[in-house]
């Protein structure tokens, strides 16, 4: 790693300060460590929000979730109340990275860095979570902009994640064998205003497969998804997986997330 | 009589105590005074030659002590790396063995080549200097893939081999075998790629320097399964220092595997450079210096053609092979797909004839060198893959047509046309053991039901031989080997009665401190508390071969109880003066000796304290009880077995579980059965990893590692794996005392072929290793 | 430098780090507890597992100056005195080591896994133990070290 300095302020408005053009926030810090270690990233400083007890925290209330930002992925994945209301939610969190990644990983550090094979920005999109950062709030779908690169301003911070509590929805996940992290991904929730499916892990982003949306439509079933293709030409290709091969891992994803909706 | 943690009984093991604790010492674990901190400035390309280094801003940088080219190596009189094993082409030429350099001198020649060494106060300092050094690459056209670089009009990677060929080597009769194809009544032909793989011991290498000017002696501490081998090489090859002026020591090693037999650029380097430096010097590699310099494993792509007559007998079995070795010979390179793989392709089965030709080329990749098997994994998957497929060709059950073929349990000795004498086995057993265990009459039912499911569900054999115990002197110097392949260990005991083993076997996980520690008590009587068993120091031990080819209980164990025998002999005499009675009356049992017909006995313990309080003592003997033995063997061990898969196939994403292991393995007699059913299940998990998971992939163009963290090189979980069945059959081997053959290999050898046969049946068609998921879908999409 | 003070095996400790130090790497060179392991660079293969408040994490994917005021525990203060947990044992009893490098990693793992379902299936171990990479053993008796560890444990 190279050197920086470090902060580690214990109020929201302390920490939007203390950030200037080349610093950084450091959430749970289980991507970006492992960037600085690799000599991938520089930074002159970090500013560490682990010290905000006001970023920490998990509330229900009038049919909607509240998730702060730097909630670890374990306490979503065990938190009785996400259990309760969105399942999806925390089945989600409980299959990302591993036990000990999950010990330290954060809601608002995995979605403000949005890699592309992220498991949270499905959650957002498909259940149309709004972001709430110091300044304002963003949906879900303004918020993920293109490939690790999002809504956010230089300086803005993120401070909670609300989810409105869908009719049922799932969460599909085709790990990646290597990494673990998501080769495919589908979340699908039925709302009242209709069904939404948003795809991770395929594309430079994550994005709503629009025709199962319409599909799922009049007929909220595996089988209504199964035979829908999606294009294959702005997929990813690897070592992993040919764009191929991630457009039918996303049907029959999508396919089983409907079918284990709840 | 059994005793009490002797032969046979699973004696938990003496090392774990430190490891469970935090208490082991690896290499990265141990720090000198004034300790300094080593780091290579690596190439980024696949090939280029290097017009200039320029030194001059990371010199001057915070903290560098010095840093080293190539140039200041060849200064100093230090030589390159060399492949201590000769090869000799059809023609009788010798194989190609291109200058291997421990830093580069004009040319890289693959991505992680060692350009510089930074030496630094730390090791942020020296990757930060390292930043500053500027080198003008011009780069070349690369190849990577083993027939790419076969082909005309390849890029070059060596000026001294023409066509990139180091060999082209071949054994048997091919006259015979074109005669037996003629009279062929079904002939089978496969091809198949063997996928490169990276060993990844989850310790990385890592190696500690020092020079002390007022003895003018060097110390290595390194992450070697031999240190001996290690010293041996740096003094009489590269030059470092002479032997009585080196330590190699080897303390706890995370792993082996093979990757750590080797000698490498690094601690060589380091080595070298602490006396330039006055300091000690420390290198670790970080996992990505591993997967880019850490010797890769297997890496070859095969044509085979088996003949049959109308009863499904073998008549003549034919093979063609490419085999990669990277970009520099590595220490053994040359014997692994030659006389450690065309010996093997006997198989269990009678074949009449067999002719094999070996082509090895160079590549701008990782050298590739012995991993887990070395050779005999890839002889059992051509053999063992063929076979599945004539068996689907001839429509017969692949396990009959191995049952038909197998040499029987009274043919033994029995020479196959390919230079190997099998001591004993029985082949038959091993198959319809591991058939019973994994209920192979009941699998039809079972695929039935997966069937219902929506799920292909497949069975598969490979039945396996290796050549272990490695290996007589006398026979592998004939075949080139630039070694000989003894063991030495001396049993010493202390006036007290405790007893110190000293081994030249080194232990990097196969619990050698336990087993060895049993031969002792259960020969000597001795408390298995009272035994400690010392390795991987070239100052403690005498000499030594090391660890690899599962040769350490076959040859470093029986060299432990030859050496036994003699304290034996002596202690005999002893008994004998102090019972006032002949040595020819004494008898001995566990370290009990009486006097036939009589109530008189000494105890072991007894007799080692008169032996160094020797006040009533034999005039005509030496004081003391140790003694040194060399054990050279007579023969390989031939460990063979059946080894059965069972997977089931989600055809919608072409996911493989593997649902069912059984493994049917004869080792000869086994004296640690919990140790030996660990080493099955590690060598089956690092198969099964190879056939399912794991594949070192480059890109064609740039030769860049594409594979080159866990990030992309899919490392086995324990959510890969079911739980294994282990069984072991005995046919005990009559070519050493202890009637071992070894076990740390097998699996790795049996599992490649077992895997893929079981996803072959359940495809109904064939692919190649890795079984990756879009492969299996693929080939499920049109089955 | 900044100052860092943390309980680390119940002894309180302080230091001036660099904030770029690693977590392991103040355990490892500031406080010479070498059982905890560097075994690669991504942040996946485990062996560097210590608890933080109670918590496994990979103790090379956090800086020191994170773990400021936190309670650590290694492998070396696992045992009390000279009687060890329950899972060291069971991994001793079970060969669930070979080499013993990925070890200390694992049986952390396993402790921190054995909390949070005190009565684990082994597809559950198996799923759990994703974060630690064992290259010896196959996994067989570490699965079946945990499983015996969780019974004594919970017994």
């Amino acid at each position: 790693m190279y050197s920086f300095n470090y902060e580690r302020p214990s109020g929201i408005n302390d920490a939007a300060g203390a950030v200037g053009e080349d610093d950084k926030f450091l959430a749970g810090g289980q991507s970006y460590l492992p960037t600085l270690k690799l000599r991938l990233a520089q930074v002159d400083k970090l500013v560490d929000l682990g010290g905000i007890s006001d970023l920490k925290g998990i509330s229900v209330s009038g049919g909607e979730i509240s998730i702060g930002a730097m909630t670890t992925h374990g306490t979503v994945a065990t938190s009785s109340d996400v259990r309760s209301s969105i399942p999806a939610l925390a089945d989600m969190a409980a299959h990302i990275g591993d036990a000990q990644v999950r010990n330290r990983g954060t809601i608002g550090g995995s979605i403000a860095n949005n890699d592309p094979a992220a498991d949270y920005p499905s959650a957002l999109v498909a259940l149309n979570a709004t972001v709430h950062t110091n300044k304002r709030s963003i949906t879900a779908d303004d918020f993920f902009v293109d490939l690790f690169e999002t809504a956010l301003e230089d300086g803005e911070l993120i401070t909670k994640v609300t989810f409105p509590v869908p009719q049922k929805a799932a969460y599909a996940k085709f790990p990646n064998p290597a990494s673990r992290f998501a080769l495919v991904g589908v979340f699908v929730a039925q709302t009242t205003s209709g069904a939404r499916v948003a795809v991770t892990g395929a594309g430079p982003c994550v994005f709503r497969q629009s025709d199962m949306e319409a599909a799922l439509s009049g007929n909220f079933s595996g089988a209504a998804v199964k035979g829908i293709q999606t294009v294959a030409d702005k997929l990813n290709a690897d070592i992993h997986a040919s764009a191929d091969y991630r457009a039918h891992l996303i049907s029959v994803m999508a396919a089983r997330a409907v079918d284990a909706a709840s | 009589m059994s005793v009490e943690n002797g032969i046979g009984v699973s004696v938990k093991r003496k090392e774990d105590q430190r490891f469970i604790t935090g208490n082991g010492k690896y290499l990265d674990d141990i720090n000198k005074f004034g300790q300094t901190h080593g780091h290579f400035l690596r190439s980024p390309y696949a090939f280029a030659k290097i017009k200039n280094i320029d030194l001059s801003a990371a010199k001057t940088a915070p903290g560098v002590v010095d840093i080293f080219t190539g140039a200041d190596m060849t200064a100093d009189g230090i030589g390159g790396l060399i492949c201590g094993w000769g090869i000799n082409s059809k023609d009788g030429s010798p194989h190609v063995a291109p200058p291997h350099p421990c830093l580069a001198t004009d040319t890289v020649k693959h991505v992680g080549d060692q350009v510089a060494f930074i030496v630094a106060e730390t090791l942020q300092q020296a990757k930060d200097a390292a930043e500053l050094i500027d080198v003008d690459y011009e780069e070349l056209k690369s190849v990577t893939d083993v027939r790419q670089a076969a082909a005309a009009g390849a890029p070059q990677v060596h000026e001294e081999a023409a066509g990139n060929q180091c060999y082209d080597w071949e054994i048997g009769d091919k006259a015979a075998v074109d005669a037996a194809f003629t009279n062929a009544h079904h002939i089978t032909k496969i091809d198949l790629i063997n996928n490169r793989v990276s060993p990844n011991p989850m310790e990385p290498r890592a190696a500690l320097g020092e020079y002390d000017p007022g003895t003018g002696e060097y110390t290595l501490h390194t992450t070697s399964q031999n240190p001996h081998v290690a010293r041996l090489l740096l003094s009489a090859f590269v030059g470092v220092a002479p032997e009585n002026k080196l330590r190699v020591i080897a303390p706890d090693v995370g792993g082996g595997f093979g990757t750590k037999i080797f000698l490498y650029a690094e601690e060589t380097t380091a080595v070298w450079a602490s006396k330039r430096v006055g300091r000690p010097i420390k290198w670790t590699a970080d996992r990505s210096e591993s997967f880019l310099t850490d010797a890769h494993g297997r890496d070859h792509a095969t044509h085979a053609e088996m003949a049959f007559d109308a009863d499904g007998h073998i008549l003549g079995f034919r093979v063609s092979t490419k085999a990669n070795m990277g970009a520099y010979l590595s220490t053994f390179a040359s014997a692994v797909p030659t006389y450690l793989y065309a010996t093997l392709l006997n198989g269990q089965y009678k074949m009449p004839c067999i002719y094999a030709e070996v082509q090895a080329l160079f590549t701008n990749t990782t050298p590739v060198d012995a991993y887990r098997g070395a050779g005999r994994p890839e002889a059992t998957y051509v053999v063992e893959r063929i076979m599945e497929r004539a068996a689907r060709d001839m429509n017969m059950d692949p396990t009959e047509l191995r049952l038909k073929n197998f040499i029987q349990p009274d043919a033994y000795p029995y020479e196959t046309p390919v230079i190997m004498t099998y001591d004993t086995g029985d082949y038959p057993l091993t198959m319809t053991t591991a058939k019973d265990m994994i209920d192979y009459t009941g699998f039809a039912a079972r695929k039935a039901k997966s069937a219902a499911n929506g799920k292909l569900r497949g069975i598969g054999s490979s039945a396996y031989i290796e050549a272990c115990g490695i290996a007589p002197s006398a026979a592998v110097g004939s075949l080139g080997a630039g070694v000989g392949l003894w063991e030495s260990a001396e049993v010493r005991f202390n006036p007290t009665g405790s007893v110190t083993v000293f081994t030249g076997s080194h232990s990097h996980g196969q619990g050698h401190e336990t087993t060895f520690a049993q031969l002792i008590a259960d020969q000597l009587g001795v408390p298995f508390e009272s035994i400690e068993v010392v390795h991987g120091d070239t100052t403690k031990v005498p000499f030594g071969m090391g660890t690899y080819g599962s040769r350490s209980l076959a040859v470093g164990g029986s060299a432990i109880t030859k050496a036994a025998d003699k304290i034996v002999e002596k202690a005999k005499k002893i008994a004998a003066h102090l019972m006032e009675a002949s040595a020819d009356d004494i008898e001995h049992s566990h370290g009990v000796f009486s006097v036939a017909g009589t109530d008189k006995q000494l105890t072991i313990g007894e007799i080692a304290f008169a032996a160094y309080v020797p006040h009533n003592y034999p005039a005509d003997l030496e004081p003391g009880l140790a003694e040194n033995a060399f054990y050279d063997p007579l023969n390989f061990t031939f460990p063979a077995g059946t080894h059965i898969a069972e997977v089931e196939i989600d055809p919608d994403t072409g996911v493989v579980e593997v649902v069912d292991w059984a493994a049917a393995d004869d080792f000869g007699n086994v004296i640690n059965p919990m140790i030996v059913e660990g080493q099955v299940h590690g060598g089956v998990a690092q198969g099964i990893g190879q056939a399912l998971l794991e594949g070192v992939v480059y890109d064609d163009d740039s030769g860049q590692l594409l594979t080159g963290s866990y990030m992309d090189y899919c490392m086995p979980r324990a959510d890969n794996f079911p739980n294994f069945r282990v069984e072991t059959t005995n046919t005990p081997c009559p070519s050493n005392p202890l009637g071992v053959k070894g076990c740390g290999e097998a699996g790795a050898i049996a599992a490649p072929a077992a895997l893929m046969n079981a996803i072959t049946d359940a495809l109904g068609k064939e692919i190649d290793m890795p079984a990756t998921s879009e492969k299996v879908w693929r080939a499920a999409q049109n089955a | 430098m900044t100052s860092v003070s943390m309980t680390v095996n119940g002894k309180s400790v302080n230091a001036d780090v660099e904030p770029n130090t690693l977590l392991v790497q103040f355990i490892r060179e500031n406080l010479r507890l070498t059982g905890t392991h560097v075994g690669c660079d991504t942040s996946q293969c485990g062996a560097c597992t210590v608890h933080v408040n109670g918590d496994s994490v990979k103790s090379c994917t956090m800086l020191a100056v994170q773990a400021d005021g936190s309670d650590v525990t290694t492998i070396e203060g696992l045992a009390s005195g000279d009687d060890l947990h329950p899972m060291q044992t069971a991994f001793r009893e079970n060969h669930g080591l070979q080499c013993g490098f990925c070890t200390p990693g694992m049986i952390m793992s396993a402790v921190d896994l054995v909390k949070r379902n005190p009565n684990p299936t082994e597809e559950t171990i198996r799923k759990e133990l994703e974060g630690n990479i064992c290259r010896c053993t196959g996994y067989h008796n570490i699965v079946k070290s945990v499983k015996d560890a969780s019974e004594k444990m919970g017994g």
